[in-house]
């Protein structure tokens, strides 16, 4: 779980184009969205995308998205219960 | 009546670096096949969270167009007017190697949003909440002159008061390696300058340069623009009609040209037209700009900033004339800048000092 989160922060600074954020600057349970990292609707885009990419995960219902991108932890948790790659 | 049009304020990311007094004083002759522009730190003149997902073209072009505006005390323009010859192609390069590698599935939305022409353009009015005329101009090496007489249309009609006008264009690797591979870039190993060019192709660049051009003068202002002129193809026989049809609608006679601004490129079937114009306006001062700006489809927006530097200064750096001789000092009062590429693209851009 751990090494899935690390790998996963990686994957979110490199996709995003976070300059001067390294996956320690991201805590597990931070807000992605608004407050927290301040990502933004471009953003989910590129995040399914990359569930999708990386994971074999297909995000078909886009509400749903509002709850896994919540934060590191709840995105760990989705993808460790139905990655297929 | 028409209005008067006045260039008020210049910003530049060049591969000179940015605009500023030194900028001809410092420049060196590019002699690398392809010339990156020198970048400025861009924190604190674009917010964290827009810089991250703009290319190199975006980024200079913001920089450009906030420090030309910041010169003619302009916040908001009434219009956003750029000319582009590849646009956004960074963005475009990787969105199509993202269908390439990925099958045409996964694709990102970034790169595409961003991948357009007119990104720059609506970024500027983002970033500025301008919600005026907006409008990019894409047409080969000619770009930067329909841009400007757009410009010269919106303001000479009074239709607007001021413009931000903009010419930009950035190196994308992969469009640039298709490029050297048609013969139009030098190879990679070649190193002449446009002088010493013996070798096919041109040494190519990239660039942003914007200007905040008003239909009023002010005390700093740099130079009135009189007129522009286009022609899409163009035989080396009609170099005179050509000129001396649009001189004459300006009321203008050759002698009364006292600089031309060339744009040798170090193309010898380029240059033949610069060539021939000058043939034709033996009294103007040869001047060259390409050899500092190197070649892209926006380039000649590097030649009106020289035309405007020298007509406010009353002074050419000797980095510019393309005669070992140089004349005496004299006024400059009329400059004449000609623009074409590969034979198409033809434009004439008379500016007059103020």
């Amino acid at each position: 779980m751990t090494a899935l989160k690390e790998e996963l922060k990686r994957q979110i600074i490199e996709v995003l184009h976070l300059e001067d954020i390294t996956p320690a600057d991201i805590q597990d349970e931070e807000a992605l969205f608004g407050e927290g990292l301040g990502l933004d609707s471009i953003d989910a885009l590129e995040l399914i995308v990359l569930m999708d990419k990386t994971y074999g995960i297909k995000l078909a219902d886009p509400k749903k998205g509002r709850d896994i991108f919540q934060s590191i932890d709840t995105m760990v948790a989705y993808i460790s219960e139905h990655r297929t790659k | 009546m028409k209005k008067s049009v006045f260039i008020n304020g210049i910003g530049a990311v060049t591969t000179q670096g940015i605009w500023r007094s030194e900028f001809f004083s410092e420049a060196r002759v590019l002699d690398h096949a392809i010339n990156a522009a020198e970048q400025p730190a861009y924190k604190g003149f674009i917010s964290p969270g827009a810089i991250r997902r703009m290319s190199r073209g975006i980024k200079m072009s913001m920089y450009a167009a906030q420090q030309a505006l910041g010169e003619s005390f302009v916040t908001i323009p009434d219009a956003i007017i750029t000319g582009t010859g590849l646009g956004c192609s960074e963005d475009s390069d990787k969105f199509l190697r993202s269908l390439w590698e990925n099958d045409e599935q996964f694709l990102t939305p970034t790169s595409f949003i961003q991948s357009t022409h007119n990104t720059v353009a609506a970024q500027i009015a983002l970033q500025l909440s301008c919600k005026g005329y907006n409008v990019t101009h894409v047409n080969g090496a000619s770009s930067f002159e329909s841009a400007l007489l757009d410009t010269l249309m919106l303001l000479q009609t009074g239709e607007e008061e001021h413009v931000l006008l903009g010419g930009v264009d950035e190196i994308a690797e992969q469009t640039y390696s298709f490029l050297q591979a048609g013969g139009y870039i030098k190879t990679g190993s070649v190193r002449e300058t446009v002088k010493t060019s013996v070798s096919p192709g041109v040494n190519y660049a990239e660039g942003a340069h914007f200007f905040s051009m008003s239909a009023g003068r002010v005390a700093s202002s740099y130079a009135e623009i009189i007129d522009v002129k286009l022609q899409n193809e163009l035989e080396g026989s009609q170099m005179r009609s050509f000129l001396q049809d649009f001189l004459t609608t300006k009321d203008l006679h050759p002698e009364d040209i006292d600089a031309v601004i060339l744009g040798y490129n170090g193309d010898e079937n380029d240059d033949l037209f610069y060539d021939a114009l000058w043939q034709e306006l033996p009294l103007a001062t040869p001047l060259y700009y390409k050899h500092l700006s190197g070649q892209y489809d926006s380039c000649s927006a590097f030649g009106l900033m020289v035309a405007a530097f020298v007509l406010k200064q009353q002074t050419v750096p000797s980095i510019l004339y393309w005669n070992e001789k140089i004349p005496p000092n004299t006024t400059w009062k009329n400059i004449l800048i000609y623009n074409q590429y590969k034979g198409k693209d033809h434009s004439l851009v008379v500016v007059r000092a103020c």
